[in-house]
């Protein structure tokens, strides 16, 4: 084929040569390209095997999920004892909320999704009428969660705990945090001194100091500073703290964005002769935004992963959950089962955060499609 | 063409004893220009030697310090609500042509007119369309800039320009970005649209365009109007040395 001879401007396009591209072709390429490389395939290979199998067989085989105790478990099997979780998982997940009580969690947490999905999910069929549940879902929760109206209960947020407490911070959080940091964004960009030396203060002062530090502050001395007479629960103040000091980071995130945006781009826009909030809306924030979404998805992990903080003021997150049923003599020292759990929750969670700004890059992305 | 220069006597732009600086580096020189209705004028110069500035300043994207610059009858101030008047009426086109990557040609097209002039999305999008007709690739109004080809991405930015239906446009070395195949088809473009009777400056180092389609044709260099002349004349009988030198090196190569 190859040496058959054509006119110019006759060669054909030939298929490539084979075993250099598809299946075939890549496991050629990446694990057997040479000796050492399929020595140390094979060799990873069967490591791997002997790693999964006895883990596999902790987990799962060797693992007893129901007993009374760990000693009861011991008796049954040696694998993981999982029925710290079993036994206790409603606090784990409901906290101390009364169980009468927690179809009001479920069916809040089960109506999120349906309200995050319009706001997640541009091309959403019936977008429009989705969006105005996504704009009550907050009063809607609150109440559902709360209680105190329509003849709901009225719930103590001293209750509130385990990975309800978690999601009800870390998407508060979030959700309030990144509307705050793009006006603290554009703040610190403004040509209003008075604005702009306002937003650097309140970045500045937040990224400076540990969070840990203003957990304390929320827990012992926020309401010194709130007018009299005003007392916000604690889990309130916590929320607070935790949204402006992610909104801080956020705002770094986004200002890295628009920074990143050409000079062309405001020209082009005055040019035609777009005032500053037509051009902040139409122009820089949507082009900053998609810069920043993996700054800012890395933000928000973070503020998720940092809500088990509140455990050093007395609120009892997943991880304050588990030490309670760790202190418990029945599950004593069983803090691997525990604390894998917990991890596995995070996990899938910032997992899913993760894959899902891959998939809004990879559709914002306008350059080559 | 249609030349109705002498039906309106009055000047679209009046530049008069202007100034600007950039710090301490004087730019743009005690600069005097009137441009009618319907002018078509090319500036060249040297690289340096202001013109881009010069244009830029006409919708403000650069600041004056000194002297008057009058657009439509209208000074050229602080004034924002001025301001945004003028840049509505002026249309201006990129070397880089500085089109929005994330919306779509025909939202490129559509959203100044929406937004600034308030035009209904049904009209926008027809006018658009028609606009990106006139430059010839009303197919790709669906696609996003990062796909189109760079003399295809400037004449979007001209059909963007012409949306918001200005009075006058600005060029700023248009086909310097370009490749040389795509050069003709930008040029094509400004020709047609010269030949509806729009007042263009072009700042251009093309002088097949020159000779071509201005009525008046302005050498600058180190921030000075040096010669002004109509085509004809401009390049066979220049009177400035530095035009002349000028001249020789673009034209003979």
């Amino acid at each position: 084929m190859s040496s058959e001879i054509y006119k110019p401007g006759s060669y054909p396009n030939l298929p490539p040569p084979p075993g250099t591209v598809g299946v075939y072709g890549w496991i050629k390429n990446n694990l057997f390209s040479s000796i050492s490389n399929s020595t140390l395939t094979i060799i990873s290979v069967v490591l791997i095997y002997y790693l999964i199998d006895g883990i596999i067989g902790w987990f799962f085989f060797d693992a007893v999920f129901d007993a009374n105790s760990k000693i009861e478990c011991r008796k049954i099997n040696d694998g993981a004892c999982w029925a710290v979780i079993t036994r206790r998982v409603g606090q784990f997940v409901y906290g101390f909320y009364p169980e009468v009580e927690r179809w009001r969690i479920d069916i809040s947490f089960l109506t999120m999704f349906i309200a995050f999905a319009p706001l997640l999910y541009p091309d959403l069929p019936k977008r429009k009428w989705l969006l105005w549940f996504s704009g009550i879902y907050p009063f809607f929760a609150f109440i559902l969660i709360n209680g105190g109206y329509f003849g709901l209960t009225k719930i103590e947020y001293s209750l509130f705990g385990g990975f309800m407490l978690t999601v009800i911070i870390g998407v508060t959080g979030i959700v309030c945090s990144l509307p705050i940091g793009i006006f603290l964004a554009l703040g610190r960009q403004s040509k209003l001194t008075v604005v702009r030396t306002l937003s650097v203060c309140f970045i500045e002062f937040m990224r400076g100091v540990p969070l840990i530090t203003l957990l304390f502050v929320a827990s012992s001395m926020l309401n010194y500073f709130m007018p009299p007479g005003t007392n916000f629960s604690i889990l309130v103040r916590v929320i607070i703290m935790f949204t402006f000091f992610s909104a801080a980071y956020i705002a770094e995130v986004i200002r890295g964005g628009i920074q990143a945006i050409p000079k062309g781009q405001y020209e082009a826009a005055d040019a035609l002769g777009m005032n500053y909030w037509q051009t902040t809306r139409f122009i820089t924030l949507p082009q900053a935004l998609k810069i920043s979404i993996p700054g800012i998805m890395n933000t928000f992990i973070g503020l998720y992963k940092d809500t088990t903080l509140v455990v050093v003021i007395g609120l009892l997150d997943p991880l304050g959950i588990g030490r309670a049923a760790l202190a418990d003599t029945k599950w004593n020292g069983l803090s691997t089962e525990t604390y894998l759990f917990v991890a596995l929750f995070f996990f899938v969670s910032c997992f899913a955060m993760s894959r899902y700004s891959l998939w809004l890059e990879n559709k914002l992305n306008t350059d080559h499609k | 063409m249609v030349k109705n220069k002498n039906q309106l006597s009055k000047p679209v732009i009046e530049i008069k004893k202007m100034h600007k600086w950039f710090e301490n580096f004087h730019v743009l020189k005690n600069i005097s220009l009137g441009v009618n209705q319907g002018d078509r004028i090319v500036i060249c110069g040297p690289s340096g030697s202001g013109k881009s500035t010069l244009i830029r300043c006409i919708n403000r994207l650069e600041v004056h310090q000194k002297g008057d610059i009058i657009v439509n009858g209208t000074e050229l101030t602080g004034d924002l609500k001025n301001l945004e008047a003028i840049r509505s009426d002026v249309g201006m086109v990129f070397q880089s042509f500085n089109l929005f990557p994330h919306l779509t040609v025909l939202e490129n097209c559509t959203l100044a007119p929406i937004w600034v002039k308030g035009l209904p999305k049904k009209e926008a999008n027809e006018l658009a369309m028609e606009l990106l007709t006139r430059v010839k690739i009303p197919e790709q109004a669906l696609k996003f800039p990062g796909q189109l080809s760079g003399g295809q991405q400037q004449r979007v930015a001209i059909a963007r320009s012409l949306c918001m239906q200005p009075k006058i446009m600005l060029f700023d070395e248009p086909t310097s970005a370009l490749d040389p195949e795509m050069i003709k088809e930008v040029l094509d473009t400004m020709i047609e649209l010269a030949e509806t009777g729009m007042t263009m400056l072009v700042v251009t180092h093309e002088m097949g365009f020159a000779k071509k389609v201005a009525d008046s044709v302005i050498f600058m260099d180190e921030g000075e109007i040096i010669e002004q002349n109509d085509p004809k004349n401009f390049f066979n009988n220049p009177k400035n040395e530095r035009t002349k030198l000028f001249l020789s090196q673009i034209l003979n190569h």
